[in-house]
Order: C-alpha cells, then sequence, then structure tokens
C-alpha cells in the first residue's frame, strides 16, 4: 500500500464516520440508527486494521477485530434487542429540525479541525491528518446527546462519541496496550448493559424509551 | 504484594456475599474485610512516609504518600459504612424496602464499589486509573436504583449516562496526553505510567498539554461533581442507600478529584500554572454559587447533603487552583475531614425515612426535640459541615484563606469565601429547620415505634467518625507527617 493510497483510505474511513454520526443526528426510526452506529464502528474498525497493515503492527489490526466483534456485533445486537422489546414506540423525533441539526454538525466539523490543528502540526503523519475526524465525530455525537431525547437514541449518542475516542487512540498511537485497549473495551461493554438493563426497567415502569417521564427529581 | 493485598481483601466479602447471599455472618465478613483493609491502608502509609515510591509488578500498581493518603481515606469510610450497611440491609429486609436479592446485589456490588476506587488510587498507569473510575461507575449503577422506584431508575439512568460521557472526555484527554509524551519522546509502552508523565512534563507541547488539561479537567470533573457538569449528583447521591451515600460523597468525589490533581501537576509542569488555574477558579466559583442557591430553597433533607458535597468539592477546586504547598496541606485535611463529616451525616440522614418516613425537610420539623440521639448527631454532623469549630473543616477553610491571600489570589479568595460563606448560611438555614421548632405530627408513630431507638450498627460508626473528626480539627497527631508528605507531591 503506497502511502497516498493509505492517506486516501483513512480519510475515507474517518469520512464514513463523520457521516454516520451525522445521519444518527436527525433519523426516526431507532432500528435504523442502531444500524447506523453499526457502521460506524465498521469504519473505526476498517481505520485500526488499515493502521495496523500499513505499520505491520499486529496489535493494531487485533484492536480492529476485537472492534468488529464488539461495535459490530455485540453491541448493536443488545440494542437491536432493546428495540424489539419496546411494543410501540419505535420512532422517535429530534427536538430540533434536520437542517438545524445539519448546520450544527458542519459548524462543530469545523471547530474539530480548528482545535485540532497544534495536534495535526506536532507530530505530521497521515494519521494526524484523519485525527481532527475523530475529534469531530466526539463533538457531533456528544450534540445528539442534547438534541435527542429517547434513552436508545442517548445510548447510541455515548457510543458514537467513544467511536470517534477510539478512532483518536488508533490514530495517534497513543500508546494504549492491547491489555489496556481490551479493558477499557469491557468496561465500555459493561456500562452498555448496564444502561441496557436500565431500560428495560424504564419500559416496564414508564412503557417506553422517552427521556420525558424522567422528571420526579427536581429541585 | 501490601498493593496486590489491598485490591483483594476488601473483595473476599464480594465472593462470600455472591455464594451465600446476605446473611448475618456474611455481613460481617465485610466490616472484617473493610477493617483488615484499614490495617493494610495504615502499613502503606507508614512505608511511604519517608517518600520512598512503593511498587508492585514492575509499576503496574503504585502508591506514593498522595496514593497512600487517599487510599487511607477510602478505608476508614470503607470501614464506616461496611460497619453500618450489616443493620441497614438487615431493617430494609424487614421493613420489605428491599428482597433477599437485592440485598445479595448489594452485598457484591459495595466491595466491587470500594476495590475499584482503591485501584484506581494504585494503579501505576493513567489509563489504568481511567478503567477503575469507570468501574466505579459501572459498580454503584444498580447501587444508586437500589430502591427500584420511578425515583432511583431516573437517577441511575442520570448518573450512568452523564458519568460515561463525562469520563469518556477524560479518556480523550489522556489520549491527547499520551499523544504529547509520544511527540516528548516516551515510548508507547510507558507514555501513560504516572512515572514517566511526571517525569517528561516539562518537555511536553504546551498547547497539546492545554487540550488535554481541559478535557482532563471537564471529564474528571463531572466525576467530581463540579458545576456546571453536577446536575447527576443530587439525584444519585439522594436516591442511594445511606452507606452508598456516604462512600459516594465522602470518599468516591475525593478519588475523582485526586486523579485531578495528578494530572494538574503534569500539565502545569508543561503549561504554566496559570491556566489550569484560571479554569479551577471559575468552576469552584460555579460550584459554590450553585450550591449556595439550591442549598437555600431545597425541600429534601438528602439532597441537602448532595449540594452541600458540591460546595465542598468548590473548595477543593479552588485549593487546587492556589496550588501552594499550604493550600495542598488545607486541600487535603479537607478531603478527610469531609469524608468523615459527609459520612457522619449520610449516615445519620439515611436512618430518617425508616425513623420518620419520610427526609423531606418540612415535615422533619423539630427532629432534635423528637429524637434527640439521631437528631443530636445530625446537629454535630451539619456543624462540622459548615466548618464551624472545634471540627477539622474549620482548620482547612482558614488555612485555605490564608494560602490564597498568600499566592496573591486576594479577589478570588475573597469571591470564594464571600460565596462560601453565602452556602454556609444557607445549609445553617435548613438545618435549623430539620432540627429545631415545634415538631409536626408524624405520618404514622405506630408503624415506626419498632424503630423509636437507634440502632447501634448504626450508633457506633456514626460516633466514631464524629469523635474522628473532632479530633481532626484539635490535632493531626501521626497524619501529619503523612500530610505533609502528600502536599509536596500536588504542589511541587
Amino acid at each position: 500500500m503506497t502511502t497516498d493510497t493509505y492517506r486516501q483510505l483513512l480519510g475515507l474511513a474517518a469520512g464514513v464516520m463523520i457521516v454516520a454520526a451525522v445521519l444518527a443526528l436527525w433519523r426516526r426510526s431507532l432500528s435504523a440508527i442502531v444500524r447506523i452506529l453499526a457502521a460506524q464502528g465498521l469504519a473505526l474498525a476498517a481505520i485500526a486494521v488499515l493502521v495496523g497493515a500499513y505499520h505491520h503492527e499486529v496489535s493494531d489490526i487485533a484492536v480492529g477485530g476485537m472492534f468488529v466483534v464488539l461495535k459490530v456485533v455485540v453491541i448493536p445486537a443488545v440494542l437491536l434487542r432493546v428495540v424489539r422489546d419496546t411494543n410501540n414506540q419505535r420512532q422517535s423525533e429530534p427536538l430540533v429540525n434536520v437542517s438545524t441539526t445539519i448546520v450544527g454538525a458542519a459548524i462543530l466539523t469545523v471547530v474539530a479541525f480548528a482545535a485540532t490543528r497544534g495536534l495535526v502540526g506536532l507530530h505530521p503523519s497521515p494519521e494526524a491528518d484523519a485525527l481532527p475526524a475523530g475529534f469531530a465525530v466526539v463533538l457531533i455525537a456528544f450534540f445528539g446527546l442534547v438534541v435527542r431525547r429517547n434513552a436508545l437514541v442517548q445510548v447510541v449518542g455515548f457510543l458514537m462519541l467513544e467511536n470517534g475516542i477510539a478512532a483518536v487512540a488508533v490514530l495517534a498511537g497513543a500508546g494504549i496496550s492491547l491489555t489496556v485497549e481490551m479493558a477499557v473495551a469491557l468496561d465500555l461493554l459493561l456500562a452498555v448493559l448496564v444502561l441496557q438493563i436500565l431500560s428495560a426497567r424504564m419500559q416496564t415502569k414508564f412503557g417506553g424509551l422517552e427521556l420525558d417521564h424522567l422528571s420526579e427529581l427536581t429541585d | 504484594m501490601l498493593l496486590l493485598a489491598l485490591l483483594v481483601v476488601p473483595l473476599a466479602p464480594a465472593v462470600a456475599t455472591g455464594l451465600f447471599g446476605w446473611r448475618p455472618t456474611v455481613a460481617w465478613t465485610h466490616v472484617g474485610a473493610s477493617a483488615a483493609t484499614l490495617a493494610l491502608a495504615v502499613v502503606l502509609a507508614v512505608r511511604v512516609l519517608d517518600e520512598t515510591i512503593v511498587r508492585f509488578g514492575n509499576g503496574v500498581l503504585r502508591a506514593d504518600a498522595l496514593a497512600a493518603f487517599m487510599v487511607l481515606v477510602v478505608a476508614i469510610v470503607g470501614l464506616l459504612a461496611s460497619w453500618s450497611s450489616t443493620g441497614y440491609i438487615d431493617t430494609e429486609l424487614a421493613t420489605g424496602h428491599t428482597t433477599p436479592a437485592g440485598a445479595r446485589l448489594y452485598g457484591a456490588l459495595v466491595p466491587l464499589f470500594v476495590a475499584a476506587m482503591l485501584l484506581a488510587l494504585l494503579a501505576g498507569n493513567a489509563a489504568v486509573t481511567w478503567i477503575a473510575i469507570e468501574g466505579t461507575t459501572v459498580a454503584t449503577a444498580f447501587l444508586v436504583g437500589h430502591r427500584r422506584n420511578r425515583a432511583s431508575l431516573e437517577a441511575s439512568w442520570k448518573y450512568v449516562i452523564i458519568g460515561s460521557v463525562g469520563l469518556a472526555l477524560a479518556f480523550l484527554g489522556t489520549i491527547v496526553l499520551a499523544y504529547a509524551a509520544r511527540a516528548a519522546g516516551a515510548t508507547s509502552a510507558n507514555a501513560l505510567n504516572w512515572d514517566t508523565l511526571t517525569a517528561i512534563g516539562g518537555r511536553l507541547d504546551p498547547a497539546t498539554a492545554r487540550l488535554a488539561g481541559g478535557l482532563l479537567l471537564l471529564g474528571y470533573g463531572t466525576k467530581v461533581g463540579l458545576a456546571p457538569m453536577h446536575t447527576w449528583l443530587p439525584d444519585a447521591h439522594s436516591q442511594a442507600p445511606a452507606p452508598v451515600s456516604a462512600l459516594m460523597s465522602g470518599v468516591l468525589l475525593a478519588v475523582a478529584f485526586s486523579v485531578i490533581l495528578r494530572f494538574k501537576t503534569i500539565i502545569d509542569a508543561a503549561a504554566g500554572p496559570g491556566y489550569m488555574r484560571g479554569l479551577l477558579i471559575v468552576m469552584a466559583l460555579l460550584s459554590l454559587a450553585v450550591a449556595a442557591s439550591l442549598m437555600l430553597g431545597q425541600r429534601d433533607a438528602k439532597r441537602l447533603l448532595a449540594y452541600s458535597s458540591i460546595e465542598h468539592m468548590g473548595v477543593l477546586a479552588f485549593a487546587a487552583a492556589v496550588g501552594t504547598r499550604l493550600a495542598a496541606a488545607a486541600l487535603l485535611l479537607h478531603v478527610i475531614a469531609h469524608a468523615l463529616g459527609k459520612t457522619a451525616a449520610f449516615l445519620a440522614v439515611g436512618e430518617l425515612p425508616l425513623a420518620e418516613g419520610t427526609t423531606r425537610i418540612t415535615e422533619l420539623r423539630g427532629l432534635l426535640t423528637r429524637r434527640p440521639a439521631l437528631g443530636g448527631c445530625i446537629a454535630l454532623a451539619i456543624i462540622a459541615l459548615l466548618g464551624l469549630p472545634p471540627f477539622g473543616l474549620f482548620a482547612s477553610e482558614l488555612a485555605l484563606a490564608r494560602a490564597g491571600f498568600d499566592a496573591k489570589l486576594g479577589w478570588s479568595t475573597a469571591a470564594v469565601f464571600a460565596v462560601l460563606a453565602a452556602a454556609t448560611a444557607a445549609l445553617l438555614y435548613q438545618a435549623q429547620r430539620i432540627l429545631l421548632g415545634p415538631p409536626t405530627p408524624t405520618v404514622d408513630s405506630q408503624q415506626l415505634a419498632v424503630l423509636a431507638s437507634p440502632r447501634a450498627t448504626l450508633m457506633v460508626p456514626l460516633v466514631s467518625a464524629l469523635i474522628a473528626l473532632g479530633l481532626l480539627g484539635i490535632t493531626l497527631g501521626p497524619l501529619q507527617q503523612l500530610l505533609n508528605a502528600a502536599a509536596r507531591i500536588v504542589a511541587r
């Protein structure tokens, strides 16, 4: 693989991650949103495998494999089960309309690229060029957490934020060993399972996943 | 070996509870393991007094004076909490507030929670510290949701989502810092070791260090409950069972704060002291202001204590901002005194739902005449939290004021103490509403008669905490040396 192809493929995968984050902002169907999350996970795994293949680092390829298992298969399957268990509402309306969310996402992408200029300049490389995309995914996912008021969509938002961070970690070659990476993934999986159980309890107590029901604890 | 034992011993009761369920003998293994953990913590504290760093497994675990000090605080509160848990869960089972399955889960999760906090303090690698802190969120999620009603479900949802998102930002900050460390010559194997980061702090790229510092402060600040990331805290701390509230408010917040302190010395070395100081002062003032305004209009006693925790975390943030050695000593004294005071307060107030059937402030009026023992303990704990003499928080706040003026931060110090005075006044106002005044008739005194006299498993830890708190206000005794050694790590 030439450096140029490598750079372009990394850019493509990072671009897919941003597009997935934006799509999740305004789609209504819960199962579609989970599938978008899986697609983003696949792009993330592709980044890890690309980095590993280019630098002949087996550990990065292993991380990519772990991402496929965890972020493309297991977690989306858990979330799709939550969707299947919702009897009535499989749609969720965003709080803000589509055009506003897209403008918001565009602004956040620009902010991400501006904020990370120093970071890219610190150690120029094909990986560093793709770093800002990871930050953009983080910011857009954060935005999504604010504008969506549905338990499942919030979990997806959190996972997309985490995907963005994982992309930064892989691209920065952050010196996080495989063991630590596995432990981080385990933590993430546990958090998702906790949220799944909580959303199941929410179903029985409130009869739905809309977070407007959460209004008892106020000052 | 000592460090490994500190992680394994507290876990033993989790296994026992998992196997045999919650029963009296098992409950006492919790107390026994907590006491053993405290003994180990004391041994560790003695070992690091001469500023040696204890290591295990090629630096996978490491403990300096700061870690040893925090481990000691966790172990003390852990013992008090597990002791009061024995009676607390029995009473909950007897009154039908929880099921045997719920009690078993409680008995398995509390030791996991304590062990995760200890791992966060003893880890040699910043990423492992992060994993442990995220682990505390996972372990406490179902403890917050222990009651399984709508309110506790709401609290645990907010807690997990906001806490996880905050910690995700902290992880991003950790990665950015590792990236800067790599660019400054660290290898990928050691870029996140606390030892390496501390050694090369001065060589990190300042702009990258600032980005990392901001993310780390936002992320771990969420876990500390600093405003404006505090919104989950009053819900979670008021819904959790009393001994868990004590652990969360008394030590978990401070453990997360100690991680900020570690990163701060590294960021300061790279980017100068002004950057983190500015951010911390803003968060300190915001936290104090939020706490003051929401304590004033508060209707629930447990939420009142939760906002008081936000107030005290604001004080810690300001002490870290000042950053001199005197301020660092004041900060650490504040940590241990707040841990004891808040533990006593939560244990006592946590008894109110059983003793009075409510924690609503208007319905508690005149508590001191109705229940002198419990009310008296609440009064003493609140006096301590108000920062009045003779308790430890008086000494730490006084020292902090002096440190602030010494560091030429006169205006910020004046502003912080003005808002702190407002928060103190708000808590005092609420305390007199709870404790004094003519008693309102309680809901059903017949039904509550069983609980008329406070149980020994509550009173022993409660009174011990108050006595320790009083002693701290008079003299630090043997703690002085440890505190000084730890302060030298916080403020180089």
